[in-house]
Formats: C-alpha cells, sequence, structure tokens
C-alpha cells in the first residue's frame, strides 16, 4: 500500500481523551463519596439532618447519575474516542466538535447534580434529568455519534476493529433509547410530563431502563474489553466468530428484556413472558464476551500474577459473568416473585456496577492515563494492586450483604399466619434489614477508599508526565 | 383478549416472537459453520494500532449447548405459558388467575378460625385474647400505616385510644367506617365568615370553646359569626357524629391546633380520607379487627400487653 507523506506527521488528537479520562476519575470519587453517604442514610435515617436536598429521595438519583453518566460516560468518552483513532489509524474526526462533547457532557452532570437535591425530577429511573437537560444530552449525543462515526468513516485501516463495533451500537442505541424515553410536554421551564400514560409509559420507561443497562453499562463496557484486555495482555483476541455471534445476538436480544422489570404488574402476561423468555436467552451472549474476554488470556495466565491491572480487567469479566448469570435467573417469575422489590435486586446491580463497570473501568484508565501523559506505566503500581484488593472485598461484602438482606426481606413479607394477616410488619423487615445496611455501608467505604487511591496516584502520574502528541503511523499492518 | 383490539396484532406479536428466537439459532448456526480464511498462526490476518490481532477459534461447544438450550426453553415456555400474542398456553395460566386461586385457598384455609369469632359480640371479643391477638396482626398490617403502631395516629389521622369519635364509636358504626372507608369534607367558608379579622375571631371563639388559650375580645367579636360554623359543628360546637363533623369543645385538634391552623381550615377547606378496606378484608375479619380498635380505648385488662 503506497501512503502519502503529509508536510507534517498527523498526530492523535488527545487532548478530549485526557479531559474524560481525568473528568471520569473526579466524578468517579464524587459518584462514589454520594453512594455512601445514601448508604449510610439507610443505616442511620437522621444523617439527612432534615436538609431536604440531603434526604435520600434526592441523593439517591445523584449518585445513579453520577456513577453511571458522570463517571461511566466520561470512561466511555474517552475510551472510545481513544480506541477509535488507533484502530482506524486517523486522529478524532472533528476535533473541535469533540471539545464540544467534553465541556458539553461537563454541563450535563452540573446540572444534574443542581437539579437533582433541588427536587426537580421525571421521577423516570436513570431518566430523572428534566427536559432542558434531557435536550443538551440528545445535542450533546449527536456530535458524539458524529465524531465517533466521522473517525470511523475515516478509518484507513479496511476492517473495523470489534471495539468499535461495540461503541457504535451504544452511541446509536443509546441515542434511540434517549429521546425516545424523555418524550414529554414541558410545562414550565424544570417541569414536564411523559408523553406516554400508564403502563404504556413504565414499558416505555423499561424498556428504555434495561437497554440502558444493556448498552450504557455493557456494549459501550464491552468495547472497552475487547481493546485494552488484548492490549495490556499483549495477546490476539481468543475468537473473531464468537466476537460476531454474541455482538449481534447481544444487541438484538436486549432489546425485548424490559418488561422483567414489570413482573406481576398491570402489564399483561404476554409481555412479560416475552421479557422473561428473551432474558433466559440473553445468557449465553452474554457470556460470550466474557468468554471471549477469559479465554485471550490462554497461554499468558502468569501475567494474572504480577500484572494489577489484568487483575482488574479479568476480576471486571468474572463479576460480568456472574451478574449475567443471575440476572436471567431474577428475571424468571417465580424468581422475581421472591427477589422484586427486595435489596437482592440492589446486590445484583451492584456486582455489575462495582464488579464489572467499574473494574473494567479502572483497568482500562490504568493502561490508558499513563499513555496520555508521555509514560509506560502508573506513577504506583503498588497502589494499583492495593486499590484492586480493598475494591475487590468492598464488593463482596457489598453483594453478599445485600443478597442475604434481600433474601430475607423477600421470605419475610411473604410470610403469612393462618389468619391470613402478614407474619412481620413492613417495619421489622427494615429492623432486621439494619446489620446488612451496615456491611454494605462498610462495603462502600472501602470501594471509596481504592477510588481515592486511584485519585492519588492520577494526580502522581500527571504530575510527572505531560501531555505529547502522538503521531499516527503512516505504515499500515496489512489489515 | 384485551390487550389486541384487532387479531392481527396478536398474530403480529407471536410471529415476530418466534421468528425473533429462531433467528438466534440461525445465527448461532452460521457463525458455527463460517469459514475465515485464517493468516498467520490462526489469525485472521487483520491487524489493528500495531499488534491488536484477532485469533479464530470455533465456539466453545459447551456454549453453544447452554444458548441451544436457552432457546428450547423459550419455546417451550411460550407454548405452555402465555407469550406467543394471544395463544393462552397450554396450562391456561394467567397472573391474575394464580392470584385468585391463592386467596381463595387462603379464604378457605382460614374461614373454621373467624367461624367462631363471628357470632361474639365486641365485648366478648375483647375478652377472648385470641382474637385480640388476630385483631392486632389485622392492625399492625393494615391500618398501622397511617394510625400508627400504637394507634395514637398523627396530624391528619385520627388518634384510636382517646374515645374520642369522629363518626361514632359503636362497634357497628366502627365496622362501617373500617368496610366503606369515610370521608371528611368541610367546604372552605372564609368568604361566608367574612374579613379576614372576622376569620381569626372565629378561630379564637372556636378556641374558647374547649377552655383553650384565646384572645377573649377577638372570641367575643367571632361568636356570632360562628353561625355559620353550627350548621355542622352544632350551636355548642360538640359536632355531629352523622356529619362527622368534630367535636370543637374537646381539645383534640386532628388538623393542627392554634389560631393559625384554624384559620387556614377556614380558609380553605379540608378533605380527609380513610380508604374503604371492605375488599380488602373479609366480614369475619372486619368484625375481629373493630373489636380490636374499640378494646385500644376501652382500659380493660386484656388490652394492656
Amino acid at each position: 500500500m503506497t501512503l502519502s507523506t503529509a508536510p507534517a506527521a498527523p498526530v492523535y488528537r488527545d487532548d478530549t481523551v485526557r479531559g474524560f479520562a481525568l473528568a471520569a476519575v473526579v466524578w468517579g470519587v464524587v459518584g462514589m463519596l454520594v453512594g455512601v453517604f445514601i448508604a449510610a442514610e439507610l443505616a442511620w435515617p437522621e444523617l439527612n439532618l432534615g436538609v431536604p436536598w440531603l434526604s435520600y429521595g434526592r441523593l439517591r438519583p445523584l449518585h445513579t447519575n453520577a456513577v453511571i453518566f458522570a463517571f461511566g460516560g466520561c470512561v466511555l468518552f474517552a475510551t472510545s474516542y481513544h480506541v477509535a483513532q488507533r484502530t482506524c489509524q486517523v486522529p478524532l474526526f472533528a476535533p473541535t466538535l469533540a471539545k464540544f462533547t467534553f465541556w458539553g457532557w461537563q454541563a450535563v452532570i452540573v446540572a444534574a447534580a443542581i437539579s437533582l437535591p433541588l427536587g426537580y425530577t421525571q421521577g423516570k429511573e436513570y431518566a430523572e434529568l428534566e427536559w432542558p437537560i434531557d435536550i443538551l444530552i440528545a445535542v450533546v449525543w449527536v456530535a458524539y455519534a458524529v465524531v465517533f462515526f466521522g473517525t470511523i468513516g475515516t478509518r484507513r485501516v479496511r476492517h473495523i476493529y470489534v471495539a468499535n463495533w461495540f461503541f457504535g451500537a451504544f452511541i446509536l442505541t443509546v441515542a434511540l433509547l434517549h429521546i425516545v424515553n424523555s418524550m414529554a410536554m414541558p410545562a414550565g421551564f424544570m417541569k414536564s410530563y411523559s408523553a406516554y400514560a400508564g403502563v404504556q409509559d413504565a414499558m416505555v420507561q423499561w424498556w428504555y431502563g434495561h437497554n440502558a443497562v444493556g448498552f450504557f453499562l455493557t456494549a459501550g463496557f464491552l468495547g472497552i474489553m475487547y481493546y485494552y484486555i488484548p492490549k495490556q495482555a499483549e495477546r490476539p483476541v481468543y475468537s473473531y466468530r464468537l466476537s460476531i455471534v454474541h455482538f449481534w445476538a447481544l444487541i438484538f436480544t436486549y432489546m425485548w428484556a424490559g418488561p422483567h422489570h414489570l413482573h406481576y404488574t398491570a402489564l399483561p402476561d404476554w409481555v412479560q413472558s416475552v421479557g422473561m423468555v428473551f432474558s433466559l436467552i440473553l445468557l449465553a451472549p452474554s457470556w460470550g464476551g466474557m468468554i471471549n474476554g477469559v479465554m485471550t488470556l490462554s497461554g499468558a495466565w502468569h501475567k494474572l500474577r504480577d500484572d494489577p491491572i489484568l487483575k482488574f480487567l479479568i476480576v471486571a469479566l468474572s463479576f460480568y459473568g456472574m451478574s449475567t448469570f443471575e440476572g436471567p435467573m431474577m428475571s424468571i417469575k417465580t424468581v422475581n416473585a421472591l427477589s422484586h422489590y427486595t435489596d437482592w435486586t440492589v446486590g445484583h446491580v451492584h456486582s455489575g456496577a462495582l464488579g464489572w463497570v467499574g473494574f473494567i473501568s479502572m483497568g482500562a484508565l490504568y493502561h490508558l492515563i499513563p499513555r496520555m501523559f508521555g509514560q509506560t506505566q502508573m506513577h504506583s503500581v503498588r497502589a494499583i494492586e492495593l486499590h484492586f484488593w480493598i475494591a475487590t472485598v468492598g464488593i463482596v461484602l457489598y453483594i453478599a450483604a445485600m443478597w442475604i438482606a434481600g433474601v430475607m426481606q423477600g421470605l419475610m413479607w411473604r410470610a403469612v399466619n393462618p389468619d391470613g394477616t402478614l407474619a412481620y410488619s413492613f417495619v421489622e423487615g427494615v429492623k432486621a434489614t439494619y446489620p446488612f445496611y451496615v456491611v454494605r455501608f462498610a462495603g462502600g467505604v472501602l470501594y471509596l477508599g481504592g477510588m481515592l487511591i486511584m485519585a492519588w496516584n492520577v494526580a502522581m502520574t500527571v504530575a510527572s508526565g505531560s501531555a505529547v502528541a502522538v503521531p499516527v503511523p503512516q505504515t499500515l499492518a496489512h489489515a | 383478549m384485551s390487550d389486541f383490539y384487532s387479531s392481527g396484532w396478536s398474530i403480529y406479536i407471536a410471529v415476530t416472537t418466534v421468528v425473533s428466537i429462531i433467528a438466534c439459532l440461525v445465527l448461532l448456526a452460521v457463525a458455527a459453520r463460517r469459514k475465515v480464511v485464517p493468516g498467520a498462526g490462526n489469525t485472521t490476518g487483520h491487524t489493528w494500532d500495531e499488534d491488536l490481532t484477532e485469533l479464530n477459534n470455533p465456539l466453545p461447544r459447551w456454549w453453544m449447548w447452554l444458548f441451544i438450550i436457552t432457546v428450547v426453553f423459550g419455546i417451550a415456555y411460550l407454548v405452555i405459558f402465555p407469550g406467543a400474542g394471544s395463544h393462552a398456553g397450554a396450562l391456561g395460566w394467567t397472573s391474575i388467575g394464580q392470584y385468585e386461586n391463592e386467596q381463595a385457598q387462603a379464604k378457605t384455609a382460614m374461614a373454621p378460625l373467624y367461624a367462631g369469632y363471628a357470632a361474639l359480640d365486641a365485648d366478648d371479643l375483647i375478652k377472648d385474647a385470641g382474637a385480640m391477638g388476630i385483631g392486632e396482626r389485622l392492625f399492625v398490617n393494615n391500618c398501622s400505616a397511617c394510625h400508627g403502631s400504637d394507634a395514637h395516629g398523627g396530624k391528619g389521622f385520627p388518634n384510636l385510644t382517646d374515645d374520642d369519635w369522629l363518626h361514632g364509636g359503636s362497634p357497628e358504626i366502627v365496622e362501617k367506617t373500617i368496610t366503606e372507608g369515610r370521608q371528611g369534607m368541610m367546604p372552605p367558608l372564609a368568604a361566608a365568615v367574612g374579613s379576614a379579622d372576622d376569620v381569626r375571631n372565629v378561630a379564637n371563639f372556636v378556641l374558647s370553646l374547649s377552655g383553650s388559650p384565646h384572645d377573649a375580645g377577638a372570641a367575643e367579636r367571632g361568636q356570632p359569626k360562628f353561625a355559620i360554623c353550627a350548621a355542622c359543628h352544632g350551636a355548642d360546637g360538640k359536632g355531629n357524629q352523622a356529619l362527622g363533623s368534630p367535636n370543637l369543645t374537646d381539645k383534640v385538634w386532628l388538623h393542627g391546633y392554634g389560631v393559625d391552623a384554624i384559620v387556614a381550615i377556614v380558609t380553605n377547606g379540608m378533605t380527609n380520607v380513610m380508604p374503604a378496606q371492605g375488599q380488602r378484608l373479609s366480614a369475619e375479619q372486619i368484625h375481629v379487627l373493630a373489636a380490636y380498635v374499640l378494646s385500644l380505648s376501652r382500659n380493660t385488662a386484656t388490652t394492656a400487653r
């Protein structure tokens, strides 16, 4: 292949990658801190101090928005911009627009951090932000799509790398989900009513809600997995054809799974059944990603011993496999009858969030950040090791406490006396949950502690390095 | 099936669902058979970012079986249970049917337990420790959310331990209250009373009825305006249980105490609702529960717990 020799060698546009990577660490600390605080509020409710904007009901959406969209979102922006450039071997398309996505996304986060504690909400889980912020999100997201697909479109490598399929699916689907679910009639600045009513509204909301998990927190992070695991392990991806079948099966099947959030509700039985069946079929496609990531290490298992970044990445896949097994099981109606509305659900979500999303993000950031600041590794590798173990213990405490609490609550709520009364009033279940709330709080503190170690390590790495422009290699490997 | 106003929708959903499930299998079969020309070292021959390559290992067999088993399970489930459009499923199962069935079983199981209590009147039930145990559990399950687990109520939620009854405290009336619920309503009357000063004056007069602290001069000026209130609360302010209008002379302040609270109610009116329990509890359960509620305000030995 012949190459044109440009007067000045083009460089990768990494400034936006750097911005998002550092913002991810900052928002990670903030979001997890809020999480620890509301975990403490559940154990010790007086902590709201009678202040409305410190109340659990307002801070809980702040926590979920901060960890999912601020932390997770910034990680996705940073890694997708990084991976797309490297695997397409071109600088970022429309770098100014990329800068706009950075500042626009930060504006969304700040608007959320102000409006949610003030009590402005649409009342839709994971879609609480009011309509003016929703419009800003949509604009930023379209710009994101232009930058990402523009980069893919101008690629110099013929084949599109598998990580980019996942990033692409994630960007397209989140746009669709966000715009459809946020349809609302404004009734003043910061007040609106959903375009849908009753059970249709619930169905649209959980079609959105479950696919937010499926595409924002799964497909996007599988894109991260497909680049950073083979890079960090220095091994080829295990199976190309496995990546094809699990990609298409995953993005197709996820779309159907939402109704399992509405078992035994006003939603018609047939919709519940369809949601449950597709949730079960989702098991194998999910595990396809786990297998492909874990087996990438085959022949290089010894690297796990010395490389804490690889530990993060591989343990992330273990939690991914665990929660994508647990999810289909919980979607079975009879299991759901026990688990629904209990803390089991909270435990399930956090084994995915802390274990999968959190760990894959941290592993990727530990790989990415030194390379963005002209270095080969983080300031302290031992600190990464420490972070890994503290966070792992934190997750285990968290999810074990929530599993036990959840099953206990489910059993207490369904226990009935011979006279037809409930064996336990609701508050007795709350009282029995107290020790598990304390253990969960302790797990959260450990996880936050790990994140603080990371923030220190990142600050030291950035301070001792400098942002260097990386030239785009002009020779193309045969692709 | 009311979900489908046209049978076309049912067919559309059934076909789409089944075709989609089968499509998953087809995808698996195609990918398993797909031949990719192997490059050096069993890779696909593509390289990205200097050193990223892909192997082309076959799909793990156990994983393919897992996939196939979930698909087969899914199809079997849609044959047995409702899911493929309006197809009811071989078992004829519905969630509402399961609910009604469990309810009917529970009712049959507890019928003998309540049969003995139905014949007893409230006085006898109050002396029966077993009945009072059931009553307490019914109360904690169904009433405590509003009236409090100690039945002392709260602002807007009547105290059930004080022998002050808005609608009457006979066993029959309490059963009727529980079964049918209650809706208390006072219309906004500030305009009828007169100026803002008139409203404050009448509020002071209301306070004077129970000997609560008040401005005597204002109360005196407000007295003539009380005629408007007397229509429901009576000329003596002792209320009317037939209307559910509260006694104003007894220092029980359901919606708040003081001039400002009374002014607010006269100005804005008040609607207060107790939901009906007749759909949730059986007549026998309500019979026992009413006796338990009455026991709370009767200082008998059985209720001392």
